[in-house]
């Protein structure tokens, strides 16, 4: 059967036959990408080059919406308030992932307890845990204050300052852990148990084997947990329009540069300059990845098929 | 290579011990004191959900609620159309859930039970897409759903859902090249369509993973904020997401923070409850991604 004779570029009609079953079956992600992710790629390209409100024609513009970007002070505040949201968030939110996965890898027996508890706050979704916060964090009935009381730190409003505010979400993000403990702990388990051993036999203390066969084979994990969480907090939204009073404030120290995006495009009816805020996004984002994978080739070990 | 079994019984940290000696007091210790710290939110949640607002007044903390305080879940219920918007959630998360699950165990069986020229070039574009940031699509699908005067309906939350998504159709791949092919291969050879094997065999034997996707594409739903915020104008078409933030905005002064968290309290509950039920498959759904 699968030698007929070979028709149309090169293929049998078997295989013709299953092309067209295939595609078949294919065809709603087929309509699915074409809709839902090529047009928009291709789309918010060009309106980002147009004037649009949403409600006329949108008008040729060239690039200017791109050269407005660099002038536009509130750009600059809202990419360092992403940045700054990053740079924290992410290198934390790793090594307490990581913490809490080395501490579950140990011989426990009750870690499913651990396991639930830990990922427990990943299952609420980010508005609810803000307002669960505002709670946390008042001066008066909040508990967070209360505790850092205990350290000699005055009760204080967190959320009356830009950078109280954003502190506050970057602690709040730390929450979700339990989902990339989850990870790192799969990635813990596949690390074959005879390397240690041997090891162990070579007389290599506990550090020495962290550093030379943990670390090591942990890294493709790593890499995964880390552009996961950098492209996610690149996005960072709901937070900054939740947490405070007003979405952004105070003196847009919560402005996220998807929160500035949004409201451009849905408060302001600058649809075209936001799309070009998309796509400027959209580049960083890709650069990035990019960036972060081609430093791995230093750091990433894909070694032993367990 | 995972067998259909360990797909849902993980091994995760399983590990019996090996020497015999229990070492992990260092690991149990710190284990427990992060456990008490990621319970922090939940409980307060829970206690000042009960607690009066004239205990809130006293501006004090306090772990315990003075008196429990049950009328603040029939209150909040009052104070915004809870009812109509837990409909609504309800609604919307079952539609995209069966459509997650529905379109992607189709699309999956077309990436790995039948073999076709170009099939794995064409599944690297899938992988791409996981990767797509939403910000790009937002103002395009916004005047796309404009296009079809779907704006201030369900719709552009709903229908996406039946035309798959890289995550889901990934996972299901992954599992369905895991069934053994002679099943498949003798189905066909009684005259069975690949229809009709999709649905009688593949579909049976795929329910672990398939729940993994149900779950992740109901919890997605459950929780959306930007996409109601951007797509429902009308209030008797919101979800809870946004009907929460409106008890918060409208009434400032007459909503006190005991009936939001009582509100919340009913907004998170199903979904831990969810989460309890069928945490295997959570379990696994997260692991799956980083691992192959």
């Amino acid at each position: 059967m699968a030698h007929d004779a070979t028709g149309r570029f090169g293929l049998t009609p078997r295989d013709w036959r299953n092309l067209r079953r295939g595609l078949l079956f294919i065809s709603p992600w087929i309509v699915g990408v074409l809709a839902f992710t090529l047009f928009p790629l291709v789309y918010s390209i060009i309106i980002s080059l147009t004037r649009y409100t949403g409600f006329s024609k949108p008008k040729w513009y060239g690039v200017h919406n791109y050269t407005r970007m660099f002038t536009d002070p509130i750009v600059g505040t809202s990419a360092l308030n992403t940045m700054w949201y990053a740079v924290f968030a992410v290198p934390i939110g790793i090594l307490i992932a990581l913490a809490l996965a080395l501490a579950m890898n140990r011989r426990v027996r009750e870690v499913s307890v651990y396991r639930t508890i830990l990922y427990m706050p990943s299952l609420i979704p980010q508005f609810a845990f803000s307002f669960i916060f505002i709670v946390l964090l008042n001066p008066g009935y909040g508990v967070i204050n209360k505790f850092l009381g205990l350290f000699g730190v005055p009760a204080q409003d967190f959320l009356s300052s830009g950078a109280g505010i954003k502190g506050v979400i970057i602690g709040m993000a730390q929450f979700a852990a339990g989902n990339a403990a989850l990870i790192f702990l799969a990635g813990l388990n596949n690390v074959p148990e005879t390397l240690y051993d041997a090891a162990k036999i070579d007389g290599a203390g506990a550090v020495a084997r962290f550093f030379r066969i943990t670390m090591p084979l942990l890294t493709p994990v790593l890499l995964f947990n880390a552009i996961n969480a950098v492209n996610q907090a690149l996005q960072i939204f709901t937070p900054g329009y939740i947490v405070p009073s007003t979405p952004g404030g105070p003196n847009n120290g919560s402005l996220f540069y998807m929160l500035n995006l949004y409201e451009n495009a849905f408060s302001y009816a600058q649809l075209g300059y936001a799309s070009a805020l998309a796509v400027v996004l959209f580049v960083v984002g890709i650069a990035m990845a990019y960036l972060i994978f081609r430093l791995s080739r230093r750091w990433v070990h894909y070694g032993v098929e367990v | 290579m995972a067998t259909a079994d360990e797909f849902v019984e993980t091994p995760l940290a399983k590990r019996s011990s090996g020497t015999g000696r229990n070492h992990g007091w260092g690991a149990r210790i710190f284990l427990i004191i992060a456990c008490l710290f990621f319970l922090v939110p939940v409980y307060w949640m829970l206690v000042t959900s009960l607690k009066t607002p004239a205990e809130l007044a006293q501006n004090t903390v306090s772990w315990l609620p003075h008196t429990f305080d049950w009328s603040n879940f029939s209150q909040a219920v009052r104070a915004f159309p809870f009812g109509r918007f837990f409909v609504n959630s309800v609604a919307i998360t079952v539609l995209v859930t069966l459509g997650t699950m529905v379109s992607n165990l189709i699309i999956a069986y077309g990436f790995s039970c039948i073999e076709w020229p170009g099939r794995d070039v064409m599944f690297y574009i899938v992988i791409a897409t996981m990767f797509l940031p939403s910000a790009i699509t937002i103002i395009p699908l916004f005047d796309l759903f404009g296009w079809l005067h779907w704006i201030n309906s369900w719709l552009p939350l709903v229908v996406p859902a039946f035309f798959g998504s890289g995550f889901s159709t990934f996972l299901l791949r992954q599992f369905l090249l895991q069934l053994p092919k002679d099943i498949l291969d003798s189905a066909r050879a009684d005259g069975a369509n690949e229809w009709r094997v999709l649905w009688t065999i593949v579909a049976p034997m795929s329910k672990p993973a398939l729940a993994t996707v149900g779950i992740f594409a109901a919890l997605a739903a459950w929780n959306d904020f930007l996409g109601p915020l951007i797509y429902l104008q009308d209030q008797r078409l919101q979800t809870l997401a946004i009907g929460l933030q409106y008890l918060r905005q409208t009434q400032p002064g007459l909503i006190t923070v005991n009936l939001l968290m009582a509100a919340s309290v009913m907004t998170i509950v199903p979904v831990i409850i969810l989460f309890f039920g069928f945490q295997r498959f959570f379990v696994r759904g997260i692991t799956m991604g980083s691992l192959r």
